[in-house]
């Protein structure tokens, strides 16, 4: 599970296919497959002690030590209300880099690495529910499988994920 | 070897324009009548420390004029001139003139040269005013004699200084004939005290010489402060012979015009070398020496000034921004500048890490010669800086690494012979910054970590590997208690203590350790520690499953409270009585909504916590013990919390809150007037 391998990879392939292809991260949560634009994603570890934060809405699981680094961890799976949210040693936490800042995201697992060409992204659709379309840039398909392509950077700082201050936000 | 000169430029200038103002107040004392030998030995000092300078730095203009000011003042000193008003009025003139160069020299511009031209003329036509109207009365008897008998006995610290005894003594070889006899002033120590660095030596002179007194006191002008000097006449005889002329360039040139001289020696690093442009003393001058306990202080007030800074910040944005725009421009500007008072504060705690690794060279041939081996130490980045207390606390966990490499890494001479290797070991400590860390190598071409015994090892010791774990998890194994490959215990290291300690240790400081290692080539541990530490007295706490922090300096006392003690207002509000005083007590337990029931009160532990001037009860489970803690961010990835000041990484590696003491005294406030 070390990325920056995966990272480097597909930084070479993203060059070699030319403008218009982008590379995602593909992970689940409960039936769903969703996308994360590969360069956010810093890195993929497993899922293991977390120091809980009082007085915090349940999805923000708590802190980790990152290499000396204090990061936040969410709960996807939590934060989109789904039935499961179990801690077993498959559970993955995808270490993101956004807007400067350092995130661990819990979700039910990673699947690969996929190569889009913008013409298989379509726009999204006018949604509700937890994952609002304001946070969905597209819907990715390739060979039956349609992936929920996410704005994760605007997710993650968004208000509702109470991961910044609200002071800091504009 | 080239040396960049222009680096010491700077104290060069900072200490002409110190001299020449010098010269000028030491002018203005001149009394015409009465005896000024001291007062001209300090201008003629000046004049020739700005000229020997220039020389040096290649300001050939400053040079070449304050030469001429220089002989002015030599023939005032040796009494061939006497002083006159119209003397000191020109030397005043000369200083200021001196003072323009080293402006335009500094700065690049030019210097009115017409003046220059001129006041060099009035300075040459002055020394040829007739013989002294005031004979005799400068540094001592003018006349020559047929030598000198000198007593030289330089200070201890004489090297530190760059000066080099033996080239005044050569130089006084060339003045006549020299016999010299050494004495022992205060003795020499054995030779495990001797301190290479220290002078222990005197030296008893008979010089046999035309020359006068001047002459060769000025070959001792850089060391007199620095010594024990005394120079009497060898004969009182041949009073009768001439005078001796005394413009003494080709005679006894000063002695930065040398040309060997002229390369610098860096700093105090190059001892024995002769005056080391007094520019680095001076950029030594300009340090001061403050206890570590004023810095602390300081460091302390400056952490309690970002938390206050914090919780004003916050209380600042609960407020509307129309009507308190100025108040919240304050807020922020408060902010900034607390963030940079900050760091130049934690910037005075740091230190070269050659404070530690100057230990090791020693310990290296000590334990290479004991273990029969040759082992030569390679250092590499002395000069990388960090934090003071992690230096304290690297020590160890490094000797002992150092250790083990001499100790298991590096074969004896004959196996790496055998091997194909050079007969010397070497080993590297490296010290680099990185990505906001410093990273520490101790790096050895020894034998490398062998794989097979390690998992012979761990088996026999019933730990549970896979065959085909990585690399890394194996190396990984050396780290756990009890655990030593060495196939025999020595008294050097082998025993099985050690690599968990060292290991324990940098994972306090919030560092990690790396192994990396290939059989028959070496190994390398990769220390990294983080480079700003903002430390904290705390005390580490219990409460339910979770480990908090209360920073020790708000404790005021902890204790088992009875049930009398505690008193129950309406539902959730609680108070202790503790001698007399009634303060509110706060459930941590509660306050969190950590899952689970609390204990009530009287089982549990208080900690009793003051802060702007009011005191609360923690109510807690369990105190877990007293550390150091380092302040690591929560806002750098996350946000502030409203009860914690920050976050710290215990031993184990788990991330512990720190309490904010004074949000929580504030909060008990609250509650209690609500």
């Amino acid at each position: 599970m070390s990325l920056p391998q995966a990272s480097a990879s597909a930084n070479s392939n993203a060059a070699n296919a030319g403008e218009g292809v982008r590379e995602f991260l593909t992970f689940t949560l409960g039936s769903e497959e969703y996308g994360v634009d590969i360069l956010k994603v810093q890195e993929i570890r497993g899922y293991d002690t977390v120091t809980r934060i009082p007085d915090t809405p349940d999805f923000i699981k708590g802190v980790i030590n990152l290499r000396g680094t204090i990061v936040p961890v969410v709960d996807m799976r939590l934060k989109f209300k789904l039935a499961q949210a179990q801690y077993d040693v498959f559970t993955v936490m995808i270490i993101l880099t956004v807007a400067q800042r350092v995130v661990g995201m819990v979700v039910d697992g990673v699947s690969d690495v996929l190569q889009l060409p913008a013409e298989r992204i379509c726009p999204a659709p006018e949604l509700g529910g937890q994952l609002g379309s304001r946070f969905i840039t597209g819907i990715g398909t390739l060979d039956q499988r349609m992936l929920i392509l996410v704005d994760i950077e605007k997710l993650m700082s968004s208000q509702e994920m109470a991961l910044v201050d609200a002071a800091a936000l504009h | 070897m080239s040396i960049d000169l222009a680096r010491f430029h700077q104290a060069f200038f900072d200490e002409s324009f110190e001299r020449a103002d010098a010269m000028e107040q030491a002018l203005l004392r001149l009394d015409v009548q009465a005896d000024n030998g001291e007062v001209i030995h300090d201008i003629f000092r000046a004049a020739h420390s700005i000229k020997g300078g220039a020389a040096t730095f290649g300001f050939a203009a400053v040079a070449g004029f304050t030469h001429h000011l220089e002989t002015l003042l030599d023939s005032v000193r040796s009494g061939q001139r006497g002083v006159d008003a119209a003397l000191v009025e020109l030397m005043l003139r000369a200083a200021d003139h001196v003072r323009g160069l080293l402006v335009a020299a500094r700065d690049g511009g030019a210097c009115d040269e017409v003046l220059g031209a001129s006041l060099q003329a009035s300075l040459q036509a002055a020394l040829n005013v007739g013989p002294a109207t005031v004979a005799a009365q400068a540094a001592g008897p003018a006349q020559a004699t047929t030598g000198w008998t000198i007593r030289f006995v330089p200070r201890p610290d004489l090297f530190r200084s760059g000066n080099d005894p033996l080239r005044i003594l050569r130089e006084l070889a060339e003045l006549g004939t020299l016999h010299s006899e050494l004495e022992f002033a205060d003795g020499i120590p054995g030779f495990g005290a001797l301190d290479a660095e220290s002078c222990y030596l005197g030296w008893n002179l008979r010089l046999e010489t035309l020359a006068s007194e001047i002459e060769v006191r000025e070959l001792f002008a850089w060391v007199e402060d620095e010594c024990e000097l005394r120079i009497e006449p060898l004969a009182v005889a041949a009073a009768a012979v001439e005078p001796v002329a005394v413009v003494s360039e080709s005679a006894t040139p000063p002695a930065p015009a040398h040309g060997e001289d002229k390369v610098v020696p860096i700093g105090v690093a190059a001892p024995a070398r002769p005056q080391p442009q007094r520019s680095a003393a001076a950029a030594l001058e300009s340090s001061i020496r403050v206890s570590t306990n004023k810095i602390d202080g300081l460091i302390n007030l400056v952490g309690e000034l970002v938390i206050t800074q914090a919780s004003l910040s916050q209380y600042a944005q609960g407020l509307d921004p129309l009507g308190h725009e100025r108040l919240l421009s304050a807020v922020q500007q408060l902010e900034h500048t607390t963030r940079r008072l900050q760091e130049s504060v934690m910037s005075t705690r740091m230190l070269p890490i050659d404070a530690v690794f100057s230990r090791f060279p020693r310990m290296v041939h000590d334990l290479a010669t004991k273990l029969g081996k040759q082992v030569r130490l390679q250092t590499v980045g002395e000069g990388t800086e960090l934090d003071k207390s992690v230096i304290e606390r690297i020590g160890d966990p490094l000797t002992h690494l150092l250790r083990n490499a001499i100790d298991h890494g590096i074969e004896s001479t004959d196996d790496r012979v055998a091997a194909g290797k050079p007969a010397q070991g070497t080993v590297t400590l490296r010290a680099a910054h990185q990505a906001g860390q410093i990273v520490i190598d101790i790096a050895d071409d020894g034998r490398g970590l062998s794989r097979a015994r390690i998992l012979e090892k761990a088996r026999s010791n019933g730990i549970a590997v896979a065959d085909n774990a990585s690399d890394a998890d194996v190396w990984n194994l050396i780290f756990a208690p009890g655990f030593s490959t060495a196939s025999e215990v020595t008294d050097v290291s082998g025993r099985g203590v050690g690599m968990d300690v060292v290991k324990r240790n940098i994972l306090s400081l919030g560092g990690q350790v790396e192994l990396s290692s290939t059989e028959g080539q070496g190994a390398t541990v990769r220390i990294r520690l983080p480079l700003t530490l903002a430390i904290v007295d705390g005390m580490s706490v219990a409460v339910g499953e979770d480990t908090y922090i209360v920073p020790l300096s708000s404790v005021v006392e902890c204790l088992q409270p009875t049930v009398s003690q505690i008193k129950r207002i309406g539902v959730d509000a609680m108070l202790v009585a503790v001698r007399s005083e009634y303060l509110p007590l706060l459930d941590l337990h509660t306050l969190f909504g950590l899952p689970g029931a609390g204990r009530d009160a009287h089982e549990s532990i208080l900690v009793i916590v003051e802060a702007e001037g009011r005191k609360v009860a923690l109510q807690l489970d369990e105190l877990l013990g007293q550390q150091q803690v380092v302040i690591k961010s929560l806002e750098a990835n996350y946000r502030r919390l409203p009860l914690f000041s920050g976050a710290t990484i215990l031993g184990d590696g788990r991330v512990a809150l720190i309490l904010d003491i004074v949000e929580l005294v504030r909060g008990a406030g609250r509650a209690m007037a609500a």
